[in-house]
């Protein structure tokens, strides 16, 4: 979705802001924010894909405005509803509604460690042949997929060259909503900046973004 | 007397009013985090224990994985292991996901690593311009500022601006690459080893690395001090 998410290339975002011995989180509740939101990915009610494009979800002036762990917890205010773990009324009230029989965590602290380790699949499939090659010039499709895309406005109908191939990976477009995982591979892909920013760019900047093959096409 | 008991509560709820506004405008200076949010995320963590559907244990040991175990200490020792051996560096660069496998950091968001070596005609920096994607194995958690609107709006499109703000004026015939981890492959920087620091071993040299060199906005600085930021 073509939403404030999508940030590469946008003016007036005023200079960077540093803290200097910044803190991992800034308070308790971000941890723990940050701790539920892991634990609850566990139960495999929705992807890792569906949790972006949930924080994509938020309306705009409230994503500007909101912390980025504000940002986790309005989202999971919405996903532990949406998703059905708990009622609007439990979610209101802080109390399970009665009767209710308790389950047992997906996520256990003995698993943590081993579950912490465990992620994103293998990147190899032979079975999955690659629609472009390294060295091949292509353009980013001009394509504005009104759900959750990795593929930023900035580079669409642009054209770059392939400089690696990663392998096979899931596609975010499908798997944040449940369409499949419609594996594919994904390039490095490399564009000059002054094809994306024009000639006020520098001649010797680049910029290499990784893209699906559902992204892209022969230029 | 009801009339004075009346103007005395008028007073104290107006004093605790103003004393609740300036709380507010003392917080909006910082970061304008709404008061009750605290005691909303408490309430869904009571619930979803009472539920059976978090572990306590296990969040606190999530917690506790990040604020203590997991860091820009871990890339740091993956790089001054690059400095001093060249075999380590080609195995790194050829398949970094299992060369950092190596040392031993292996944990989610670092599956599929790419590291990427500055030198002096080539600089690296990495963004994630859709929201926060960042190599954790090595470098844990990322900082505000780069999962900041400034950040991920400029990195792309005025990348030598950016590093000049961290104090880093890049050459006009430097090469800059920029790396938007859109996908899941997550990115390292490989610092340049800095002149004057032959003699130090992989300890001495890992405490010169510092996060904001492994992400491209400085680089590392040998007479500096290193460690945190």
């Amino acid at each position: 979705m073509n939403g404030v998410h999508d940030m590469g290339g946008m003016h007036g975002m005023g200079p960077v802001k540093y803290e200097k011995d910044e803190p991992v989180f800034h308070a308790a509740w971000e941890g723990r924010v940050y701790a539920m939101n892991r634990a609850l990915r566990a139960w495999r009610k929705w992807t890792l894909d569906t949790d972006r494009h949930g924080i994509e979800l938020l309306p705009p002036a409230e994503y500007l405005r909101m912390s980025y762990y504000e940002r986790w917890a309005a989202r999971m205010f919405e996903q532990v509803v949406q998703f059905g773990l708990v009622t609007k009324d439990e979610l209101e009230s802080g109390r399970p509604a009665p009767g209710t029989p308790k389950a047992t965590p997906a996520l256990t602290a003995a698993m943590s460690s081993r579950f912490l380790s465990r992620g994103i699949p293998s990147s190899d499939d032979p079975k999955i042949r690659p629609l472009f090659k390294v060295g091949q010039h292509v353009r980013a499709r001009n394509i504005h997929p009104v759900g959750h895309t990795r593929l930023p406005r900035y580079a669409r109908g642009k054209a770059g060259t392939i400089v690696r191939d990663h392998g096979v990976y899931s596609f975010p477009d499908t798997t944040a909503h449940f369409l499949g995982e419609k594996r594919q591979h994904v390039y490095s892909v490399r564009f000059a900046a002054r094809e994306l920013w024009g000639d006020s760019a520098s001649p010797r900047d680049f910029i290499y973004i990784d893209m699906w093959d559902d992204y892209l096409e022969r230029a | 007397m009801s009339t004075s008991r009346r103007g005395f509560l008028t007073a104290a709820i107006g004093a605790a009013a103003q004393g609740q506004l300036h709380a507010q405008e003392h917080e909006h200076e910082h970061q304008a985090v709404p008061s009750d949010l605290t005691l909303r995320v408490k309430s869904l963590e009571s619930l979803l224990v009472e539920k059976g559907l978090v572990d306590p244990a296990a969040l606190d040991a999530l917690v506790d994985t990040f604020e203590h175990k997991v860091g820009p200490r871990n890339g740091a020792r993956v790089v001054a292991r690059a400095w001093i051996d060249a075999a380590y560096k080609k195995r790194l660069l050829a398949n970094a996901s299992e060369a950092i496998a190596e040392l031993g950091y292996t944990s989610g968001q670092g599956e599929h690593m790419m590291v990427v070596e500055n030198g002096p005609r080539i600089h690296n920096l990495v963004v994630c311009t859709l929201c926060s994607c960042y190599p954790w194995p090595v470098l844990g958690l990322p900082p505000v500022w780069y999962k900041s609107a400034p950040y991920r709006s400029r990195a792309v499109m005025d990348p030598r601006g950016v590093v000049r703000e961290f104090g880093l004026e890049l050459a006009e015939d430097v090469e800059v690459r920029v790396w938007d981890s859109t996908a899941e492959l997550r990115y390292l920087v490989l610092p340049e080893r800095p002149a004057g620091t032959e003699n130090l071993n992989q300890d001495e040299l890992a405490a010169l690395i510092t996060r904001d060199a492994m992400i491209g906005v400085r680089k590392v600085n040998g007479a500096g001090r290193g460690g945190k930021e």
